[in-house]
């Protein structure tokens, strides 16, 4: 352990360091920006890299084929109108939120751990939020008009209709990418200049100083960077709840049995942040072996991130209940059949297999054996994400195909083009994700430097600013 | 190390930031314009007719009445373009030999109609239909300007949506006389406030705004 940290941080520090020791100034930031600049990228890298980029190519094939036939090439149809896209867009909307909690709500409550995941939780958030958009889109079956969604004065003298969810989800949605976009590039700038400085070939110095936009680290540039910062954080985070609040309002304003419930803008922001968590340990477990950063995102974090996961789950687990005790409760025949049907009727194998997900399995993360493993980690944090998946396909689907008219009910299931373009979203979430980690430094150095120095301050040092102050 | 920018890059960017938010609103700002222009509506722009018909010597000048040639205006949706013997009443006497009714003759002898260019033509998803305007008293000039003064035809108004929905949200501002619709020129001889309003209540006008009435 570095010597001479103050009291109060040795509290904190009993578990697990945030930063493991032996590291300086130059060290970190020769750690972070080397990934970048010069290291070789490991072979994992590049085997991940190709397999999201075939699937972006296969999604690019369905996207095609869809112009050209229209939406009939998806399994929807009446009853079932909500296929894919929808649970597509609800379930990766979802997983940006992990992001923003991280990025927001944890810096304005001074949570030191977010330090080494932010940068990478918050690019997660963007593209997360990138192949969300992509489904609303591509789900109007013409997407050359999908601007008809945004108020401007057109000649067709109409307004979208401001009365339905659907539009204050282009909102909701619209200004979520546009905060996480602005606060993800505001945090970037000192890193990026950085990159500048360090970059030996020409060309690498040229784009990162663009980018950088004349940061010079001047105690004015520090000063507006930590305003701006701050603000953007205050702006984002009412964006934590507000977002997915409006996308379960798509269904929850609606009176389809299932659908029509006061729960569901908390269980789904619960369900968002839980399947987001599950993702950034999904991605970083491995990221942090590839490149040995096992000194910045320590088990600690992995840990803090398990504990999060649990809690939002067991929110997420109330919610099943409550939705089966108020189906029950309400003794309304639609909500008791349509909770008997998800229970029992053809979806039946779906709903266990996600109860089993959502419920059963992250009981273990209640055990600090299976907090540190970082193996069965990951397993877990797969099976999250299967399990949000499945929960959104329950939620649109068995809502739909048994409403209130028997004689018009009817099956749903996702063809060969649906498929192909939910995993050519994860193929452009991963081709992303990549890239990002070959040209943008992944851990924020800055702060982490910041983050050092407050745990490396000594007593004396405290007592000397606060004579000072 | 050297910079890598020179100096001036900063006033270079920072006039580029404003310069770049200027120029993306003159873009909208111009396509906007540019849909609402006749280059785009043909609005006041006349078009080549295989015969130079025109509404202003046989409408103004003979004081024909519209429906002598657009027969079936009052009674289907279709206004109707006039057959070559509806102009050949006339032109089988005078100007007959005039080179430039030679289509007109041509068309007769072999009993192929004439080819009009078509100037007012909404999508074929909208339905209209001119017996209702025609009967809930909208004139042919509220609709297709002074027909009377058109050498050659053009188009008076752009029949965008929102045109045709400014008459219905508010016909009061509109209707006139069932006597007068096919009157060009004609003016109201009280405030039309009172008269639209009392009209509307004789011919029992409905403000017709479902998107059904429209899109079929
Ligand atoms: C002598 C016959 C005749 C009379 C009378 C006549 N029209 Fe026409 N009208 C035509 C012919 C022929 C065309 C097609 C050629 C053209 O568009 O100029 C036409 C075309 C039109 C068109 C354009 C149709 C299109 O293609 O969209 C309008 C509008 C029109 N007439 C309105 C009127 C009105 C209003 C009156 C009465 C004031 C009137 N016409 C009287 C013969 C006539
Ligand atoms: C009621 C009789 C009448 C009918 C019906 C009529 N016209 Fe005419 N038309 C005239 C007269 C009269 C003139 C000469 C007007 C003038 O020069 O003042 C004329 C002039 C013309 C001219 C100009 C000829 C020139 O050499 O200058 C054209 C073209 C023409 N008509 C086309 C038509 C067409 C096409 C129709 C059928 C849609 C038609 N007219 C129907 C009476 C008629
Ligand atoms: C409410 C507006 C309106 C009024 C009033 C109106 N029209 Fe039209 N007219 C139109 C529109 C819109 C079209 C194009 C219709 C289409 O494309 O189907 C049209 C088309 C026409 C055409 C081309 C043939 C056709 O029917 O498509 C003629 C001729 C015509 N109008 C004549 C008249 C005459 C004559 C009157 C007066 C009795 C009249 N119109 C009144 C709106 C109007
Ligand atoms: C200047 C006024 C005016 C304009 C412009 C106008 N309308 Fe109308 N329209 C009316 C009136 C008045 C009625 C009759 C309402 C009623 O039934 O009481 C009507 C009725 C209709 C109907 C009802 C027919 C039915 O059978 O129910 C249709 C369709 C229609 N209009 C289409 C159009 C279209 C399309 C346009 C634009 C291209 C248009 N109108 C422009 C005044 C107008
Ligand atoms: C009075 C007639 C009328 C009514 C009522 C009407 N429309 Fe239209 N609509 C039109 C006309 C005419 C056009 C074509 C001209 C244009 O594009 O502006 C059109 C075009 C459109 C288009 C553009 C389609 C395309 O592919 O370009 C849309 C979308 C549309 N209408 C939606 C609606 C909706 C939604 C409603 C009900 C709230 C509605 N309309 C009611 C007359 C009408």
């Amino acid at each position: 352990m570095v010597v001479g940290k103050s009291e109060s941080f040795t509290a904190t520090l009993q578990e697990a360091p945030l930063i493991e020791p032996g590291h300086s100034y130059a060290s970190m930031t020769e750690k972070i920006s080397d990934i970048v600049l010069t290291k070789p990228h490991p072979r994992s890298w590049a085997i991940v890299f190709l397999t999201g980029l075939s699937l972006l190519m296969l999604m690019l094939y369905a996207v095609l084929y869809l112009f050209i036939r229209g939406i009939g090439i998806w399994g929807i149809n009446v009853p079932v109108g909500w296929g894919f896209a929808i649970i597509n867009l609800v379930w990766w909307i979802g997983i940006g939120h992990a992001g923003t909690l991280i990025s927001a709500i944890l810096l304005l409550l001074h949570q030191d751990w977010r330090t080494s995941i932010n940068r990478f939780a918050e690019a997660m958030t963007l593209f997360a939020v990138a192949c969300a958009g992509l489904f609303p889109i591509l789900h109007t079956g013409r997407p050359w008009l999908v601007y008809y969604l945004i108020p401007y004065p057109d000649t067709l003298g109409l307004w979208p209709q401001f009365r339905s969810p659907l539009v204050w989800d282009v909102f909701a949605i619209s200004t979520y990418a546009s905060v996480s976009l602005l606060f993800w590039y505001v945090g970037l700038l000192p890193d990026l200049a950085t990159m500048r400085d360090r970059a030996k070939n020409r060309f690498a110095r040229v784009i990162y100083g663009l980018f950088a936009l004349g940061w010079r680290g001047s105690a004015r540039h520090w000063h507006r960077h930590q305003v701006a910062s701050l603000l953007l954080a205050g702006l984002a985070t009412p964006l934590v709840v507000s977002v997915h609040t409006v996308v379960s309002w798509d269904f929850a304003m609606s009176i389809i049995p299932g659908w029509h419930a006061t729960i569901f803008p908390p269980y789904f922001v619960a369900g968002a942040i839980y399947a987001g968590f599950a993702m950034v340990m999904t991605l970083v477990i491995p990221i942090r072996h590839w490149y040995g950063l096992q000194d910045f995102i320590t088990i600690r974090h992995i840990e803090n991130m398990a504990k999060i996961t649990l809690a939002t789950g067991l929110i997420v687990c109330y919610g099943y209940l409550m939705e089966a005790f108020m189906a029950w409760y309400s003794a309304n025949p639609y909500e008791q059949f349509m909770m008997h049907n998800r229970q029992f009727g053809p979806y039946a194998p779906v709903y266990w297999t996600l109860i089993f997900c959502n419920g059963v399995v992250i009981q273990a993360l209640w055990f600090k054996k299976v907090r540190t493993n970082v193996k069965i980690l990951f397993g877990i944090s797969l099976i999250v994400g299967v399990g949000m998946w499945l929960e959104r396909y329950i939620i649109v689907v068995t809502s739909l195909h048994r409403d209130f008219l028997p004689s018009s009910w009817g099956m749903y299931a996702g063809t060969f083009w649906d498929y192909a373009t939910f995993l050519g979203s994860i193929g452009l979430f991963l081709t992303l994700l990549m890239l990002f980690v070959r040209f943008v430094p992944m851990i924020s150095g800055f702060e982490l430097r910041e983050l050092w120095w407050k745990l490396n301050r000594s007593a004396k040092d405290e007592a000397s600013d606060k004579a000072a102050a | 190390m050297a910079q890598v920018f020179h100096r001036s890059l900063n006033s270079i960017s920072r006039f580029g930031i404003v310069g770049g938010a200027i120029l993306a609103a003159g873009v909208a700002l111009g396509l906007a314009a540019a849909y609402r222009s006749s280059l785009v509506t043909q609005v006041n722009i006349s078009r080549a007719q295989p015969v130079p018909f025109s509404h202003k010597h046989h409408v103004n000048g003979l004081g024909l009445d519209c429906r002598y040639c657009h027969t079936s205006v009052e009674s289907s949706p279709f206004a109707g373009i006039p057959p070559t013997q509806i102009c050949m009443n006339c032109h089988s006497q005078i100007w007959s030999d005039s080179p430039m009714l030679e289509p007109v003759r041509k068309s007769f002898r072999t009993g192929e109609p004439l080819h009009w260019t078509r100037i007012n033509d909404v999508p074929d998803f909208v339905y209209f239909n001119h017996s209702i305007h025609v009967h809930k008293g909208i004139g042919c000039e509220t609709c297709h300007g002074r027909v009377d003064r058109m050498p050659l035809t053009w188009k008076a108004n752009p029949l965008y949506m929102k045109w045709c929905l400014a008459c219905h949200r508010a016909p009061e501002e509109y209707v006139r006389p069932r006597e007068e619709v096919f009157t060009m020129g004609w003016k109201p001889a009280e405030d039309q406030d009172l008269l639209g309003a009392r009209l509307v209540k004789e011919y029992h006008i409905q403000k017709l705004t479902h998107c059904s009435v429209c899109h079929r």
